[in-house]
């Protein structure tokens, strides 16, 4: 499966067209909050822009302290997630390394669910959906090489 | 968030404490410039002064603002110090969508702090903070340092004042986020009255989407005719700068203090030299696919051996017209030194690049000696620009001080009316002939964006003086409806009005879709109204001999046909101000 890539960020020019369109295709809000892609200036707009989007991790981090099932494992990293096993405890978003799960006032969890429509939005091409790299995750039955 | 009435957060300085009103007319005045005006009717005094405390500044979004693309700009609204009478000024960046998400259809200020504050606003914040220790600072400083003190990073605006605003020059931009403005006739004045430093909007909510299937396959064609057809080339590519060249081709571009309309050596400062030489990037309003705002650097030697710093500044036409071509600086990294000297100091560049070259004039004319302006002034000095816009920004004496509330004003105590280049507020970077003129010495925001004066001038060969006036009128009437919603004008060839019909209907607004007509021509009423009812006289308006010696590509200028114009537009003017469309709702 492919995830959301942000390979060429140093084009982007902040118009947040993928925020929105996330927010209004996938969750069907009005929003720059409640959206899989969240963009920031790195510092004031002199200094450029960088998104914040889920890594796909494998595992990720965010399932794994979920204690609902409301998060699971995406196949080749990311995560499903079924709002209505939700029950607003935050812990995901408080696991999530990169800070890349907006959390509503009422505790609703917003994360990318990798299914690239906001990649279309972007007028200068800054993100990209790709094929995910091999698992990270420990191999814990592999010897180490020696010499 | 689609609603029937206005709801609007009144921050009183005064007090620290603030107000949500529910407020009707919605369907009567749409939002933005409508909505403006409707509050300045409802809150302004029309005879006190633009200082008095119980003044309101407003700032207005529309119905559409955050729901459609470009649909990205937002109504200033006060009494301006320029000519204490009703102004708007327009802005972008993330103003707009930060109101938006701010969910207030506007905000107003009012009262004056006791000392220098910072409003920050959000869906659930309201926070007047003493920042006292910001007071003095440059507008690039304070934006670092409330970047710091505010959370809400990408999600949030930064509207601020610098030393020109706190000095109460009629030349005072509100910055926002850095690189756009509420540029012209002063607002950055009325917040130092107000000792509003800066305000904060954090967009923090999110809404529902317009119920209905309309709605987002109407976006989805409207982006595609903004990302996917060369509609919007021209901004994205060279920018507003493009005109440069053209106007300088056609002996249309002011140039040294409009002594001229081209220059030889116009290939330094052209929109082609700056992408090709300075240009480091482009950014955007939030909301906005184009990306108009281009980037340029200038590099600084501060030491030796070697010792670099660099600065970003952000050009436009305008800018360089004022930086440039009207002070005979020709250079595309001199001209970026100037205009970030003015940035810095909070000066509306325009105002300043034109007040300056008149000074220029009157400096060689004997006018003015080195006394006033303390340093000698002279047409492509870039080095002496520097300090003097420096001085115009602190205000450094009583010449610049006069200066900063108006070239004309100086120029009735030191001289030099004829040559002052002045139509309502300093000229925009068209010389294009009569219309234009007009256009711009009657038209309500004394701004180049009006009306398309400079295109009609360009366009037509005639002279059919009903034809010109009645141009005005409904292209005026054309515009205040896109910035009642509030688009951004650049997008006027998508926003017809049927699109804005359509987009209008997608979202709920069935009523406003059906009642456009009306509601432009009791908008476009309400902001005259406001406007002579704080003293405005068209009639009264001098436009100066230099614009009657203009050359351009048709000659020598028509002095009977712009006086006829000024007469006919006045008439007009004073009709739609009195005209049965019913007024304030």
């Amino acid at each position: 499966m492919k995830i959301l890539s942000t390979p060429r960020m140093e084009r982007c020019i902040g118009c947040h067209s993928c925020s929105l369109a996330c927010a209004r295709l996938v969750h069907k809000r009005l929003s720059w909050d409640t959206a899989g892609i969240r963009i920031r200036s790195t510092g004031g707009f002199s200094t450029g822009f960088e998104a914040k989007p889920c890594l796909a991790c494998d595992p990720a981090p965010c399932a794994a302290v979920c204690p609902t099932g409301a998060y699971s494992q995406r196949k080749d990293g990311g995560v499903v997630v079924k709002k209505k096993l939700c029950i607003r405890c935050g812990a995901c978003a408080r696991a999530c390394p990169v800070d890349a799960i907006y959390l509503e006032p009422s505790g609703e969890p917003f994360v990318c669910i990798h299914c690239g429509r906001c990649v279309e939005f972007c007028p200068h091409d800054c993100l990209e959906m790709v094929e995910a790299p091999a698992s990270m995750a420990v191999d814990e039955g592999r010897k180490e090489a020696r010499p | 968030m689609i609603r029937d009435h206005f709801r609007v957060l009144r921050v009183d300085l005064s007090t620290g404490r603030g107000q949500i009103e529910e407020i009707d007319g919605r369907n009567a005045c749409a939002g933005g410039s409508g909505l403006a005006a409707l509050l300045f009717g409802r809150l302004g005094f029309p005879d006190r002064t633009w200082e008095d405390p119980e003044q309101p500044l407003i700032f207005a979004i529309g119905p559409l603002t955050g729901y459609f693309p470009l649909m990205s700009k937002v109504v200033c609204a006060f009494k301006s110090p320029y000519h204490d009478q009703y102004a708007e000024s327009h802005g972008g960046g993330r103003a707009a969508l930060s109101l938006r998400f701010a969910d207030l259809d506007a905000l107003v200020i009012t009262g004056k702090a006791r000392r220098p504050s910072c409003v920050v606003v959000g869906s659930r914040t309201l926070e007047v903070k003493d920042v006292h220790y910001l007071w003095g600072k440059s507008v690039q400083r304070t934006g670092q340092m409330l970047r710091r003190m505010v959370g809400g990073s990408g999600h949030r605006s930064i509207l601020r004042i610098g030393p020109a605003g706190e000095n109460r020059s009629a030349m005072a931009c509100i910055n926002v986020d850095t690189y756009r403005h509420f540029g012209r006739l002063g607002g950055g004045a009325v917040m130092g009255a107000k000792n509003l430093k800066a305000i904060v909007i954090v967009g923090d909510a999110s809404f529902d989407l317009p119920a209905g299937k309309e709605y987002t396959p109407l976006f989805q064609k409207i982006y595609g005719q903004l990302t996917e057809t060369s509609m919007m080339d021209k901004y994205h590519n060279l920018g507003t700068p493009i005109n440069v060249a053209v106007l300088n081709g056609i002996r249309a571009l002011p140039c040294r203090n409009l002594q001229r309309t081209s220059d030889e050596a116009i290939s330094g400062i052209t929109g082609e030299t700056f992408a090709e030489r300075t240009l480091l990037r482009n950014t955007a309003c939030s909301g906005c696919p184009v990306g108009c705002i281009h980037l340029g650097f200038v590099r600084e030697k501060f030491s030796e051996p070697n010792q670099y710093l660099y600065r970003q500044v952000t050009y436009d036409h305008e800018p360089i017209f004022a930086m440039g071509a009207m002070l005979s600086v020709v250079d595309a990294f001199q001209v970026l030194t100037l205009l970030e000297i003015a940035e810095k100091a909070g000066l509306d560049v325009m105002s300043a690049g034109v007040a300056l070259a008149w000074a220029t004039e009157a400096f060689e004319k004997g006018l003015l000696s080195e006394k006033e302006t303390l340093t000698p002034l002279k047409f492509g000095d870039a080095r002496a620009y520097g300090l003097a816009v420096k001085h115009l920004g602190t205000g450094a004496n009583d010449f610049y001080r006069l200066l900063g509330q108006g070239t004309l004003k100086a120029a009735a105590k030191y001289g030099g009316m004829d040559f002052a280049c002045v139509l309502g507020q300093e000229m925009g970077g068209y010389a294009t002939g009569e219309v234009f003129f007009v256009s711009q010495a009657l038209g309500l925001r004394h701004s180049h964006l009006d009306a398309g004066g400079y295109s009609y001038d360009q366009k037509q060969k005639g002279k059919d003086l009903a034809q010109a006036v009645e141009f005005l009128v409904d292209d005026e009437k054309a515009r205040v409806l896109l910035t009642s919603m509030v688009s951004c004008l650049f997008a006027r060839e998508v926003y017809k009005e049927a699109v804005l019909a359509d987009c209008l209907n997608a979202v709920g607004y069935r009523d406003l879709a059906q009642g456009m007509d009306s509601v432009a021509r009791r908008i476009q009423k309400m902001r005259w109204e406001s406007r002579l009812k704080t003293g405005f006289d068209p009639a009264s308006v001098k436009i100066p001999e230099r614009f009657k010696q203009v050359v351009t590509w048709k000659g020598p200028l028509d002095t009977n046909y712009l006086d006829a114009l000024q007469k006919a537009y006045t008439q007009r003017i004073r009709e739609i101000a009195k005209s049965e469309e019913s007024g304030s709702p």
